[in-house]
Order: C-alpha cells, then structure tokens, then sequence
C-alpha cells in the first residue's frame, strides 16, 4: 500500500533551540502508531509543523500524494489531516451536540448558512447519534460544555475530529489529565477507531502505548532514535537511556 | 429517524415562542411609547435607527468576538447612501433608500471589515479607530456630494407605498421604523441560530479550534461585518428619512463610542441587550440632560460604572441570569 502520509525531513529551531531535527515519517491507511518520547522533546511541536500551525525551517508534509507544506491549516483539515490537542480546546458556551453538528456542517460545506437550524436537519442529527453512542456521550449531548467532566470533553475532541471523517488522525495526549477510572472510556474510543483511518497518537501512558500501537516512534530531543515494533521499542538500548529508563525509574518509585 | 424528528418538535415551538413574545414585547413598547410621547416621535424614532445602529454592533462584537470602536462608519455610510439617493439621484422612494442605504453600508462593512480583521485585540481596536476617522474625514472632504459640515439636505421622500406622507409630527416615520426594527431582528434571530450563526459563536470562543475543525475564520468575520453593514445601513437610512438631513455626526467615533456603551450596557450576544441598552441609555440621556444640562454626562457616567461593577453582564444578561436563577429554585 502506498503511505497516505509522509512527512520528510522536517525541521524547525525556535532561535537557538533545535526543536525537530529532520524528522521522517510515513504511515498508511489502517496505522497505529505512537509518539513517545520525554517531555520537552517536540512531539506537540511536531504536530504543529504538520498541520500548519507553526512554519517548518525545511522539509515536506504529504497527504495522499499531494504536497501540503504550502497549505494553510484550514486547507489540510479540508483534505483530511485532523489534529486533536493535548489541552481540550472547546466552545464552552456550547453543547456537545453544538460540537458535533458544526463539524458535520463544516465537512460537508454547509456551515455558512444563514437559514435553518442544525436540529432540524435529519442526517446531520442522525449522525451526531451514531457517533455520540459509539463514544458513550449521549447523556451528555445537550448540557454545556463547561458542565460536562474532562473525560467525557477528551471524549468529545476525539467526537469531532472523527466528525471530520479524516484520512490521517494526530492525537496530542488524548488521555492527558484524565483521571485513572476514565481512561478505559478513551481506550475504548481509539479501540473504535475506523479501521482504515491512519492515526498517530502521542501518549505518555505505556500501558496505553502498547495496547494500542503496532509501532512506536521515539523522540529524544527533536530527532527520531526509534522506529519500529513495541516489542523491540524497549529493548533499544538509547530509548532505554533517554526515555524507558526514565519511565522504569518513576514505576519503580511510585 | 424518530428521535431526531422528536427532538426536532420539541425544540422548535420553544425559540419560536420565546421569539414570538420578543416580537410581542418590542411591539408593546413601540405602542406605549406612541401613546406617551405622541410629541416626541422624532426621538423615539431616533432610538429606533440607533437602536439598529447597536444590534449591528452586537453582531460583530457580541457574537463574533470583534473590538471595534469604528461602528458608526457603516451606520453614516448607509445614511449618506440613502440620503445622497433622494438628494442627487432622485431615488425618493423611501423602501429604495432603506435598500439603498443597506447596501451603502454593507459596502462600509465589507471595507473596514477587511481592514479592522488584519489586527488582533488592540491593534483592532486601534485600527476601527482609524477607520472611523477616515471614513469621517473622507464624507468632510467630499462636500459637494455629502454637504460636508454643512450637513446633506435636501432629502424629501415621497409618501410611503405612495398613501402615508412623512409628516410634520413623524408619525410615518416612527412606524416605517418600528416596521423596519421588527423585520430586521426576526431576520437576525433566525441568522444567529443558523449553522452561520453558530459558527460566528465558536470564533468568538475559540478561532484556533474553528480552524482545526475546518472554518474559515476571517471568511465568516468579513461576511458577519458585511451582514452587519447591511444592518446597520438600514439604521442610517431610517435616519436619514425621518430628520431628512445627515450630518457628519452620523459617522462619528463618538457615535461608534456609545453604540459600544449601549451594547455593553443592555448586555452582549442576545439581540434583546442591544434593544434594551439603547433605549435606556438613549431615554436616560434625554431625561437628565433635560433635568440638569451641565452634569448629565456625569450621571450617564455613573450610570455605567454601576452596570459594568454590578451586572457585568449587561441589564438584559442579568435579568435572565435571575430569572433562570428563580426557576431552578422553584424546580
Ligand atoms: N513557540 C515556541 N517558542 C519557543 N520554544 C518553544 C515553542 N513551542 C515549544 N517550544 C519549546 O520546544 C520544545 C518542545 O516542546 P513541545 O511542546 O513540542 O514538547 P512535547 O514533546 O510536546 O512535550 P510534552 O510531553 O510536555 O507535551 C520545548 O523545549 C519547548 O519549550
Ligand atoms: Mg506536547
């Protein structure tokens, strides 16, 4: 299969600091693979780089053959790279149906209207639905979003990059400060992930991390030190050094 | 299916109710103030134009988040339009200078839209100070067709539908307005609930996340402005046809000034603020600047001091915190 998506030899210093240091990566449809690597070492910066939110020095970011390094992050999104982001970024005055309905909208390019009402608007309702129970939101579907618990908003960002129906997904921490009794939720939801959709996930969380990749990339000060198979990831001997070491210290501490 | 259509029922009746008995409200008031003050239809009529001029505003600020002190530019813009229209043009007809004037300021929407969103917080602000200050200097420069400081006279519209004379006492007038008011929030109510609408409130909360979903922000932003033009343009035109002259004072930043005031006095992002803010500031003005013309100003001050310290929300913003407040101690 060819990859649908590649990045290539991407590079970015912030003044003196080299924050990624010609990174490549490939993936395909159907991939799972996660980012790994200590804090500090470029893996939210290297999802800005990809999606546009920041420029890169050099390098190339393809989505489905084409060159995107050009494109603005709204053009990307349109072609189908969507991000999630490690802080939640949502509307708080609105519902999560609000959520959902506007990112149905926007894909499928009826999100300028001036008349009408999402509610009234049967497929798109429908829609919010399926994905709402996929995701154990319904409860929730119409209170505000400042109401609602950090898991089920994480949730909720996964909910609407799904919304997207993107063909390469990039989850920054979907379970970043999500309290142990809900992480299975969000286990769940990425077990439940369209089968075809390439997702790349950074996750702080091993046990996570090897449930869910079949490869796991490593990033140690903006360079790539691992690509492979989770079962070889913890016997290389530099990610042992600079990051498993780290993590088998704090286990063993904690 | 079934649940959608249910939710579909259930939630419809609910904003058309509340927005039939906004309508019914806004009508009442219109009668009484018709009855109270059969002398002083000019100002009520006044309140009705600027009352556009601050639900305009409320589009851009209240639901999409922009700073701007330059408002007025797109109210004057659509009363020279409208007036400039009956004066050199001979368009007459008053529903064509409301058009007319509209599109004039549709037109300034589109202009300082496209300059006020290259900025970001106060570099915004800054820029539709500069704007309104172009626009004013441009209608100053422009003498021979906007009358300069001199003011545009000359605007004599013909009856309305060619039966109701634009009178002396501006009976016509304040009904033309009140009409004019109605039509334009059912259209603005049903644009803010609209996927536009809900849109233009994600970019207020968070553009980053609007992008990241695939919205264009500054897109939305220029059509919100140029919408906003329109509406505030009707407002200029209204006014242009009940006083039958425009001054430069119509693009004034003192005029964008206490739109903004009024905005943030009747509350922001409901519709129902921006009408309940101008015609209290508007009815408060009048009242003490009759009771003591060298200390009104003071008092009108004070006035927004206790809002802004003790109902941040605005007076609508509050009321409905307390009512809803009421409710759930009552379930
Ligand atoms: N806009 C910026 N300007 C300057 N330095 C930055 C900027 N953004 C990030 N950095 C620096 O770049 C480095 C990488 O940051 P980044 O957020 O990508 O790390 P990360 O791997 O996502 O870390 P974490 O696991 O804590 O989320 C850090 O040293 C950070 O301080
Ligand atoms: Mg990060």
């Amino acid at each position: 299969m060819s990859p649908v998506f590649q990045v290539e030899r991407l590079r970015k210093s912030f003044g003196g600091l080299a924050v990624t240091q010609d990174v490549s990566i490939a993936m395909e449809p159907g991939d799972r693979v996660a980012l790994i690597g200590p804090n500090g070492a470029g893996k939210t910066t290297f999802v800005n780089l990809v999606v546009g939110h920041l420029a890169p020095d050099s390098g190339k970011v393809m989505l489905a053959g084409s060159d995107v390094t050009g494109l603005d992050p709204v053009r990307r999104v349109r072609q189908g790279l969507v991000r999630s982001f490690q802080v939640t970024r949502l509307f708080s005055d609105m519902t999560p149906q609000e959520h959902v309905a506007l990112a149905i909208l926007q894909r499928t390019g009826r999100s300028g209207r001036v008349l009408g009402h999402f509610q009234a608007m049967p497929e798109v309702m429908d829609e919010t639905r399926t994905l709402f129970e996929t995701l154990g939101l319904v409860a929730v579907a119409t209170r505000k979003v400042a109401e609602i618990a950090y898991g089920q908003q994480r949730l909720l960002e996964i909910a609407i990059a799904l919304a997207l129906k993107p063909k390469v997904l990039l989850l920054d921490e979907p379970a970043a400060g999500v309290p142990q009794s809900d992480t299975p939720r969000i286990e769940a939801a990425l077990a439940g992930l369209p089968p075809d959709l390439a997702v790349l996930m950074i996750e702080h969380d091993m046990d996570l991390v090897f449930r869910f990749a079949k490869r796991v990339i490593v990033l140690a000060a903006g360079a790539v030190i691992f690509d492979g198979s989770p079962q070889d990831v913890t016997k290389n001997a530099r990610v042992r050094e600079v990051y498993l070491g780290n993590y088998a210290n704090d286990r063993s501490a904690a | 299916m079934t649940a959608a259509s249910d939710t579909q029922s259930a939630v419809q009746p609910a904003y058309r109710r509340r927005d039939l008995t906004g309508i019914a409200v806004i009508l009442g008031i219109a009668a009484i103030g018709y009855f109270l003050f059969p002398n002083n239809l000019a100002l009520l009529t006044r309140i009705l134009a600027i009352a556009l001029l601050v639900l305009s505003l409320d589009l851009v600020t209240g639901f999409c988040g922009v700073a701007t002190l330059g408002h007025a530019a797109l109210f004057g813009a659509g009363a020279y339009a409208a007036g400039m229209a009956a004066a050199h043009w001979g368009i007459t007809d008053p529903i064509a200078m409301v058009v007319v004037g509209a599109i004039g300021g549709a037109a300034a929407g589109l202009l300082s839209g496209v300059i006020i969103l290259r900025g970001h917080g106060l570099s915004q602000l800054v820029l539709s100070i500069a704007v309104i200050h172009l626009f004013h200097e441009a209608a100053n420069k422009a003498s021979a067709y906007t009358g300069g400081s001199d003011g545009l006279a000359g605007i004599s519209p013909d009856p309305l539908f060619g039966l109701f004379a634009f009178d002396l006492w501006g009976r016509t007038a304040y009904g033309f307005g009140v009409a004019l008011l109605v039509i334009v929030f059912v259209l603005l109510r049903i644009l803010v609930r609209s996927p536009f609408g809900m849109l233009c409130r994600g970019i207020r909360e968070d553009p980053v996340r609007v992008g990241a979903m695939g919205g264009s922000v500054r897109g939305t932003l220029v059509k919100m402005y140029v919408i906003s033009g329109a509406v505030a343009g009707v407002g200029g035109a209204l006014n242009a046809i009940s006083t039958q002259v425009v001054g430069l004072d119509s693009l004034s930043f003192t005029t964008s000034a206490e739109a903004l005031v009024m905005l943030v006095l009747g509350g922001t992002g409901s519709l129902y603020g921006a009408l309940l803010g101008t015609a209290v500031f508007m009815w408060f003005e009048d009242v003490v600047s009759a009771a003591n013309p060298f200390h009104w100003l003071t008092m009108v001050g004070a006035l927004l001091i206790a809002v802004v310290l003790f109902a941040p929300r605005g007076l609508f913003g509050t009321a409905a915190l307390l009512l809803d407040r009421l409710k759930e101690r009552r379930r």
